[in-house]
């Protein structure tokens, strides 16, 4: 069985609004199939939120967003892990289970993929024990492991290594980048600029609920566009520019490509 | 997916067993009856016996006279036994029942505390004691649900020429319950009540109470019998109902209630005695 | 006052002597209030979890319903059910009254509404968790809705058991529907209310402390059921059902 692939991803003029305020403003962009995409940007940005409208977890207040390639059915082939990973009150092998299950898959063939999945993540010595048991950073690859198991065509991660130490991020890393040769289009947010060099192809800034910057990830470091995102990639705090109001209404067309 | 249909199989279990439960006797009548020859423990005496000779069981459902009445018309139990005269007669009028027939009789006492704060030890006159225990202040507790003796203490209120429920709630207590709460209730109180003798004899919580007027031909407690008209109800089971009913009044019936004692004491005497 | 030591010495004679007829009351109790509050689970949870994550027209009123309905009083409900199984009224066919049956409809009734709120109330707070998660994997709320049951298992236990205290401790209802007809009808409570009525009042609390210790028994078992160290859907592989039990070659790795 092969799928035909949705991507594209394509945002037009995509804003979100709860209550009044606008905290996605006027997006655009696009999503090309095979590459990688890092979302950057300070707390509060949007980038969860942005994330959330791509997966269609959110439905936009305005603006377009398509999946080009889909003829309709893409929730079962994009997934997306959580900034929190939510962990069912089952065991590490049923919390796989579960996800597979959902996506329709009998249960003869989830045997194979769950072993599979487990032993990538190194998690299979815990398969028998409440997932909830779990530390932080074996919960986030469980969560890892369930998407796999899904194969999915687009996989966005919120900030899959926050909170984690060096070699449980460096485990992550290994199994995003294993999902990814996969074949799967990796959409990610990250506060770590590290990381963002060691799998970004492409690189997005996010300041404020807008998208200032979407350029390639060499590029992005070696000259940003945008002076915010110059500073953020320096370190320098970002809350000079309230000062003196730096978002004219052309940066955004400044930026897309 | 398994999980629930454990439990579907967890409920329709029960409920097999709940209906076995309830169709374990191959025939059975249902008798709609008063509390108070239940207390007594009446039927815990002769039923077993009917039932081993006729193979019948009898499942009693006890309440006053007035829901026993009530039941019957409804169509829900097949023979009543209760104890008031007068609403048995408009019951066969009404043709919700026929073939009433007299079973047994005792009689109603009044009780109350030894100390006999209204002095009426002894006495037989029943509504003249109820005047005097109007008189001395003292408490009286009432059925006032209805039931047979219920309506036998209003008789007796009527007879004395007193209106009872002027001091509701004060020295006339109306509990609205059966004859063992409102016996329970004057015993806690000390207070006087009306009860039958059967339910009296075999109380056990009677505390300091004893009897204190007995004798009086208006304290006569007849007890009828009748099947409930199976031309109004198809389900009723008239067969056996009727079986039960000749078996009550026939010399094996009558013998069975009146070898019921306790201690030495009959409970009650059979009709044809 | 010496009720209390002789209520004492009746309960633990009931229980020495077990004689058949205690037995049959207590099996009869435990049928009648087991059922009631299963079926009452089968109907309530449903209803309960639908009402914590669906969103329809009337959610609201009806969550107000069967909130307010907690707190029926027993002796309506039985006279309501006494009113439909009565051989005049509209259910009367079925011949159901004064049986255990009509019993386990009047506590279920009592006990449905129960369940249904406490189910509600913890599958909100577990939906608010696992929303996102579950529509990301892909989960309708159809889907969802056996799922936050399944997860919310150990708390959904404490409705269960509230409901079995309801039921099993229930007697207003179940005299007027039941009839409290020995060997037939006869269970715990309205034991207690005829020996009360008998004015026999020890063996009455000596009853009401059987019926006690088989509430702790009945909630000393559910502990041990489900209690999340005990808890074998959680440890076990199957959790929920997605076994690989059917597969033990796949175990020798
Ligand atoms: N449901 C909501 N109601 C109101 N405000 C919200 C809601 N969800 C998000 N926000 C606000 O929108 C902004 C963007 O939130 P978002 O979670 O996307 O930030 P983020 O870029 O992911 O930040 P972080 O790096 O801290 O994860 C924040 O200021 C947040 O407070
Ligand atoms: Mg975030």
């Amino acid at each position: 069985m092969v799928d035909s692939s949705i991507l594209p991803l394509e945002l037009d003029n995509v804003s979100y609004e709860i209550d009044g305020k606008r905290l996605v403003k006027n997006v655009s962009c696009c999503f090309e199939a095979g590459r990688s995409t890092l979302v950057i940007g300070p707390n509060g940005a949007g980038k969860s939120l942005f994330l959330r409208l791509c997966h269609g977890l959110l439905q936009p207040s305005s603006g377009l967003l398509r999946w080009r390639g889909s003829d309709g059915q893409t929730g079962q082939r994009q997934a997306m892990v959580f900034q929190r990973p939510v962990m069912l009150r089952r065991s590490v092998w049923a919390n796989v289970g579960y996800a597979l299950s959902v996506k329709g898959v009998s249960r003869a063939e989830r045997e194979p993929i769950i072993n599979r999945v487990l032993q990538c993540t190194g998690l299979s010595r815990f398969e028998d024990i409440p997932a909830t048991r779990l530390s932080f950073g074996e919960q986030q690859r469980l969560a890892l492991a369930r998407v796999w198991a899904l194969s999915p065509q687009v996989l966005f991660l919120d900030e899959p290594t926050a909170s984690l130490d060096p070699p449980a991020t460096h485990q992550v890393e290994q199994i995003i980048t294993a999902i990814q040769s996969a074949g799967t289009r990796i959409i990610m947010t990250s506060h770590d600029l590290g990381q963002v060099q060691r799998l970004a192809d492409e690189v997005m800034f996010l300041h404020r609920g807008r998208l200032l910057e979407q350029t390639a990830a060499e590029q992005f470091f070696d000259c940003p566009q945008s002076d915010l995102a110059r500073a953020f990639t320096r370190g320098e705090l970002l809350w000079w520019h309230r000062k003196n109001p730096l978002h004219p209404p052309g940066i955004s067309k400044e930026i897309s490509r | 997916m398994r999980f629930f249909s454990i439990v579907g199989l967890i409920v329709s279990l029960g409920f097999a067993v709940a209906v076995n439960l309830a169709h374990g006797a191959e025939t059975f009548i249902t008798l709609a009856s008063t509390t108070s020859t239940q207390n007594s423990g009446l039927f815990d005496h002769i039923l077993p016996r009917f039932m081993a000779e006729s193979g019948i069981e009898v499942r009693v459902v006890a309440v006053g006279t007035g829901q026993a009445i009530r039941i019957a018309r409804n169509g829900d139990a097949d023979v009543l036994l209760v104890h008031h005269r007068p609403s048995e007669e408009k019951f066969v009028e009404a043709r919700y029942g026929i073939d009433r027939k007299d079973v047994m009789y005792n009689d109603f006492v009044i009780v109350g505390p030894i100390a006999d704060p209204a002095g009426i030890r002894g006495m037989s006159d029943a509504a003249l004691a109820l005047s005097k225990i109007v008189s001395a202040s003292a408490v009286f507790v009432s059925r006032g649900d209805d039931s047979g003796t219920h309506k036998k203490e209003l008789g007796l209120w009527v007879a004395a020429d007193i209106e009872p429920t002027v001091n509701s709630g004060e020295r006339y207590r109306e509990t609205g319950s059966g004859m063992g709460a409102t016996l329970n209730t004057a015993s806690a109180m000390s207070a006087y009540t009306l009860v039958d003798r059967g339910t009296w004899l075999s109380f056990r919580n009677k505390r300091d109470l004893a009897v204190m007027v007995e004798g009086d031909a208006r304290l006569f407690n007849p007890y009828g019998v009748i099947l409930v008209n199976p031309a109004l109800h198809s389900h009723i089971k008239a067969e056996a109902g009727r079986r039960f009913i000749d078996w009550l009044t026939s010399t094996t019936g009558q013998d069975a209630i009146a070898s019921f004692r306790i201690g030495d004491k009959p409970l009650f005497y059979p009709t044809t005695r | 006052m010496n009720d209390f030591s002789d209520a004492f010495i009746a309960a633990f004679s009931l229980l020495i002597q077990l004689d058949a007829d205690l037995v049959e009351i207590v099996a009869l109790s435990l049928t009648v209030s087991l059922t009631a509050v299963l079926s009452a689970a089968v109907i309530g949870m449903p209803l309960g979890a639908a009402l914590a994550i669906g969103s329809f027209p009337g959610r609201r009123m009806l969550i107000i319903a069967i909130n307010s309905l907690m707190g029926l009083p027993p002796v309506v409900v039985g006279l309501v059910v006494y009113l439909m199984l009565s051989r005049s009224g509209p259910l009367g066919v079925l011949g159901l009254l004064f049986t255990p049956t009509a019993m386990v409809i009047a506590q279920l009734i009592l006990v449905m509404p129960i369940i249904a709120a406490l189910t509600r109330q913890v599958v909100e707070v577990l939906w608010a968790e696992y929303e996102e998660q579950l529509r990301s994997l892909g989960a309708t709320r159809w889907r969802a809705l056996p799922t936050l049951l399944m997860d919310g298992r150990s708390q959904l236990l404490t409705a269960l058991l509230a409901g079995f205290g309801r039921a099993i401790a229930e007697v207003g209802a179940v005299m007027i529907v039941g009839g409290n007809i020995d060997h037939a009808t006869r269970v715990m409570t309205t034991s207690i209310a005829l020996e009360v009525s008998k004015g026999d009042l020890a063996l009455a609390l000596g009853l009401g402390i059987m019926l006690v210790l088989i509430a702790v028994a009945v909630n000393g078992l559910s502990w041990l059921i489900g209690s999340p160290g005990q808890d074998r859907l959680l440890r076990s592989k199957r959790g929920g059902g997605y076994g690989r039990q059917q597969y033990p070659a796949a175990r020798t790795r």
